[in-house]
């Protein structure tokens, strides 16, 4: 398999106006992934389908990530002059995140028997443009994950042949996959203290 | 009627029982249960139904597909906020007598899943259960154990006066409300008519 960075570079020669970000994953698995800007993400799907070099024809997993509003603390390092000695000092910096949702496709080739590449999708908040372009058309076997996304995160997938809820009924409101998901409180069900 | 009375005519081979007696004594060993399973716990129900276990040494060896021939509900497994309302349908088509064993956590008190947004805290939020087997999934002899508990239960049940059980009241409920899927979790959450359960009084 081709690294992620000249997968980049063959889809961004590809794709006219694709923006794709390498995201590295720190952890031992090392498993990095490709972030791909909404615009251009069902053009780069059907460029990986058809690419002969990736021939990704194998959508084997979607799933959603909630990333709520956070405040992210980097620290880096900074030469400041005290008392006319030069010194490195860390200063810790406050960023504050707004909230999105992810959704991850992890990619394989049946043809070339080559995967997997991971693919990632990012929505412009967790409310109302909770909104991603349906990979869908392009890989069939993603239908249903996505609609479980849908059902579980609140992702609405544009382009969707059918989407609805996969797992709750259709009625129910919530989206329990999200980290600010409250199961609901019974009332009056708590039973007696034992004596 | 005198216990050693009874032995020396048996001993003369003379039988003597009563009517209540003898009904239960049919009614306990013909016990059918509803062929439904939920989770994991069904794959243990359903090796106790078969030779190595053999429910059927017990009279229940025929578990039915319709819930109009079944007496006995096995609920066996996880239940679902999805599954409840089709769980109580299903025992609201049963005719009575009937009764119901609580097999497993999930069934109990939910379980494992306890926590989370889908399933229910334990089906005796929506109809009254006559034996619970704890275990995740209980073994067959759990099941078995259960059984005859359940066997005992029907054993002891009196045909007339204040006690005798729901079935023989003709004001009692046979029916139970069943919950629907509301916009955050079942409506009602639990029948108030049966949860919680009224604490046993002190022995006394």
């Amino acid at each position: 398999m081709e690294s992620l960075e000249q997968i980049k570079i063959w889809t961004e020669t590809a794709v006219a106006g694709a923006r794709l970000q390498l995201v590295t994953n720190p952890g031992p698995s090392g498993q990095h992934s490709l972030l791909v800007d909404n615009d251009h993400a069902a053009a780069v799907a059907r460029f990986f389908l058809e690419d002969a070099r990736l021939r990704l024809d194998y959508a084997s997993n979607v799933t959603g990530i909630d990333w709520p509003e956070a405040v992210l603390q980097e620290k880096r390092k900074v030469k400041q002059t005290i008392e006319g000695v030069e010194r490195e000092i860390e200063e810790t910096i406050e960023r504050r995140r707004p909230g999105f949702l992810e959704v991850v496709y992890h990619l394989y080739s049946m043809a070339l028997k080559q995967g997997p590449v991971i693919l990632r999708l990012r929505t412009g908040d967790r409310g109302a443009q909770a909104r991603l372009p349906s990979l869908t058309p392009i890989w069939r076997g993603a239908e249903f994950q996505e609609r479980e996304v849908f059902d579980l995160f609140g992702v609405v997938f544009e382009g969707h042949p059918d989407l609805r809820r996969i797992l709750m009924w259709d009625g129910f409101k919530d989206f329990p996959m999200r980290k600010d998901y409250a199961p609901p409180q019974e009332s009056g069900a708590g039973r007696e203290p034992a004596q | 009627m005198d216990e050693r009375l009874r032995a020396e005519l048996s001993r003369q081979g003379v039988v003597v029982t009563t009517f209540e007696e003898l009904y239960n004594w049919g009614r306990k060993n013909s016990v059918w249960p509803l062929g439904f399973g939920l989770a994991c716990c069904a794959i243990e129900m359903i090796a106790a139904s078969m030779a190595r276990w053999d429910l059927a040494r017990f009279g229940a060896e025929v578990f039915r597909p319709s819930p109009r021939q079944a007496d006995l509900m096995i609920v066996a497994g996880t239940v679902t906020k999805k599954m409840a309302p089709q769980v109580v349908r299903l025992y609201n088509q049963m005719p009575e007598p009937k009764y119901v064993i609580a097999m497993g956590a999930c069934a109990i008190s939910g379980g494992p899943f306890r926590e989370g947004y889908n399933v229910l805290q334990g089906i005796d939020r929506f109809i009254p259960v006559d034996v619970h087997i704890p275990g995740c999934p209980p073994r067959p002899e759990a099941l078995l154990h259960g059984f005859t508990t359940l066997q005992k239960l029907i054993e002891a049940q009196e045909l007339t006066g204040e006690r005798r059980p729901r079935h023989l009241s003709a004001e009692a409920a046979s029916e139970f409300p069943i919950p629907d899927h509301g916009e955050h979790d079942l409506v009602p959450s639990h029948n108030p008519e049966i949860w919680p359960p009224s604490r046993p009084r002190a022995a006394g």
